[in-house]
């Protein structure tokens, strides 16, 4: 399960913010080691609501820090 | 008997007759903001694609922006100021709470004594005044209508606050409509959603600054997440709206004209309304920065000026703001 959002969400921060998918890892920050800002986090944000149907509030967005808080949300809420 | 009361006639169609524009002397290009705060040219670009702005000047108020404006509007409108009969102004920075600029307007363009009143609708003030100008003309209440957008944003923000200081600039834009044998002003899309007031704004209030001059100065403040998100995904749906009120696709616009709040904003709308490429996206906010009310009518100055788009091709024009408040008309382009 986890292994698919993952894969599922390197694709989409692939397509967003250019980053390649390989180097989405669980423990990777978005800001500090994928250099997506903040708007950019925004679509990825959107983009996971499209695909796993699951609700991500703004005030969820930052806490959001790395790829492995945003796959932790994801299966915990989907 | 009772007797009938007279209505107005009606005019059938209204379009557009002229733009103008005036933008301050001022350049304030990237490298001068990352003086004031901690950026740099490069994260500017990448998050704006702003290049540089306008800034008026210390005396240059909202209505001195707005009369320059009005006064090129008027004379590529041909018409004598005298014959309008609405002067509607939209600004969210012009300083006071009354009376409103509109009437102060009309007296320095010639207009003295006619119907003239402020829109607060902030970055959606400029289509708002556009629905209701033509709406007013249609119903006959009015021949011609002058719709400004003026904005002097540098009075109102932090020019070291890093997380919004780099978006904004000054400036205005005018427009004159009128009746039309042909539709030149498609159906009004709009709205507004009160319950995010802490996404955009200006705060605290004049009477809380009573209280504390020194830390209670109202100054803009914006959730810049929240507005992008509400931007991308409900102003495409509103766009959708407008063209199909219109009855019309993307396919059959010349021009694309959104609010100029960040290019990363008209970006995402592009590829979510699939804009075709022969569509003429307007990027005035590259060199304009976010001017709010104002940035429709410089874009659509700009784009008519440089020749961009042509006379009479067809513009889906959307503004989208604090409020949050939206609204959006397909429109031929003057």
């Amino acid at each position: 399960m986890s292994e698919d959002i993952l894969a599922g969400l390197a694709g989409i921060v692939n397509e967003v913010a250019g980053v390649p998918a390989e180097d989405v890892q669980l423990d990777k920050s978005f800001v500090d080691d994928l250099d997506v800002d903040s708007l950019s986090m925004v679509e990825v944000v959107m983009a996971c609501e499209d695909k796993w149907g699951v609700k991500i509030p703004d005030s969820e967005v930052k806490n959001l820090k790395t790829v492995g808080d945003a796959v932790t949300y994801i299966s915990a809420n989907v | 008997m009772t007797a009938t009361i007279k209505a107005p006639t009606p005019n059938a169609y209204t379009r557009i007759i002229s733009v103008g524009a005036y933008r301050p002397a001022r350049v304030v290009d990237n490298a001068e903001i990352c003086t004031r705060i901690d950026s740099t040219d490069e994260w500017i670009l990448e998050r704006s694609g702003i290049r540089e702005r306008r800034y008026a000047a210390p005396d240059e108020t909202v209505i001195d922006m707005a009369v320059n404006a009005a006064k090129v509007a008027l004379e590529r409108a041909g018409i004598d100021p005298t014959e309008l009969g609405l002067l509607l102004v939209a600004s969210c920075t012009y300083p006071y709470l009354t009376p409103s600029a509109a009437t102060q307007i009309a007296v320095r363009i010639g207009a003295t004594g006619i119907p003239a009143t402020d829109i607060s609708s902030a970055c959606a003030g400029f289509c708002y005044g556009v629905g209701m100008a033509s709406d007013i003309i249609r119903s006959g209440n009015a021949k011609y209508a002058m719709v400004i957008g003026a904005e002097k944003l540098t009075d109102w923000f932090d020019p070291s606050d890093r997380s919004l200081a780099f978006l904004f600039g000054d400036g205005a834009g005018a427009v004159v409509i009128g009746p039309s044998d042909t539709p030149g002003i498609g159906p009004t899309s709009w709205g507004s959603d009160g319950t995010q007031i802490e996404a955009l704004g200006i705060a605290p209030s004049f009477l809380e600054q009573r209280q504390d001059p020194i830390n209670n100065v109202p100054m803009l403040y914006m959730q810049g997440q929240t507005v992008f998100r509400w931007a991308v995904t409900e102003m495409a749906r509103v766009a959708e709206e407008a063209l199909a009120a219109a009855g019309i696709t993307s396919a059959d616009l010349s021009a694309f004209i959104p609010h100029q709040a960040n290019n990363r904003i008209t970006d995402a709308l592009v590829r979510s309304l699939k804009m075709p490429e022969s569509v003429v996206v307007a990027r005035d906010v590259v060199m304009t920065g976010n001017t709010s009310a104002a940035s429709i009518p410089l874009a659509l100055s700009r784009m008519v000026e440089e020749g961009d788009a042509p006379s009479g091709g067809l513009a889906l024009i959307i503004g989208f703001g604090a409020g949050l408040a939206y609204a959006a008309q397909v429109i031929a382009l003057p």
